[in-house]
């Protein structure tokens, strides 16, 4: 196991655009990046069965969801010639229209960021022990299961 | 053996727990699977997959008493 110490990823509700912004701004200072790339999570609002979806409530087996995220950063680090990379996801109630998922790679050029975000966005949705409950107008709910 | 379970999303619901304490007759991962769904059969139509110390385990791990184990449905991150 890596020494490097495990991150938390999560944040409670949805991820707001002014933490996007926020985080993009943190890369100003670091010039030897010339692209950065980004990826976003949002909340559907999907009809099932006639009814449509509201929200999602987020839960998760949080240490060995931050074990698993942490064992994807050091992969992608070490498959990709990567400056920097940030991964936020959402835990509680994201409304339809929300972000749930930040994903932020940067590098020297951008082939690397671009191959990068795909892959950690694909280890995710396999990988990483996250449950979505997704609720409907009425309170009624359905688990959600990725494809 | 007695063998702490943790529960998540749907499988936490359909046993209205979260976490409990079970005493498990043999120390296989079959035996687990075989109890659990004899407790909530529906479990049996589902796919899930049961986490030891934070990992997926493989239908071969043995099982010890003071493993963390997490019964976990499909993941829904993203």
């Amino acid at each position: 196991m890596s020494e490097k110490k495990i991150k938390n990823v999560f944040v409670q509700g949805p991820i707001t655009p002014e933490k996007i912004a926020t985080s993009i701004a943190h890369h100003q200072v670091k010039t030897n990046i010339g692209g950065h790339d980004i990826f976003l999570g949002q909340v559907r609002a999907d009809e099932i069965g006639g009814k449509m979806v509201r929200a999602i409530d987020y839960s998760a087996y949080q240490d060995m969801a931050n074990q698993a995220m942490h064992d994807i950063r050091e992969a992608a680090f070490s498959k990709f010639d990567l400056t920097c990379m940030h991964i936020y996801h959402s835990l509680g109630e994201v409304k339809a229209g929300e972000i749930c998922l930040f994903v932020f790679t940067s590098s020297v050029h951008r082939k690397e960021c671009f191959d990068a975000t795909r892959f950690i966005v694909e280890e995710i949705k396999a990988n990483a022990p996250i449950f979505g409950k997704e609720v409907f107008e009425d309170e009624t709910h359905v688990w959600k299961e990725n494809k | 053996m007695k063998l702490n379970v943790k529960y998540f999303g749907l499988i936490a619901e359909w046993m209205g727990r979260s976490e409990e304490q079970i005493d498990l007759w043999e120390n296989s991962i079959a035996a687990l699977r075989q109890q659990l769904e004899t407790n909530c059969r529906r479990l049996s139509n589902i796919t899930y997959q049961v986490a030891v110390n934070q990992k997926i385990a493989s239908e071969e791990l043995e099982l010890s008493e003071n493993d963390e184990v997490a019964i976990l449905p499909p993941f829904a991150g993203g």
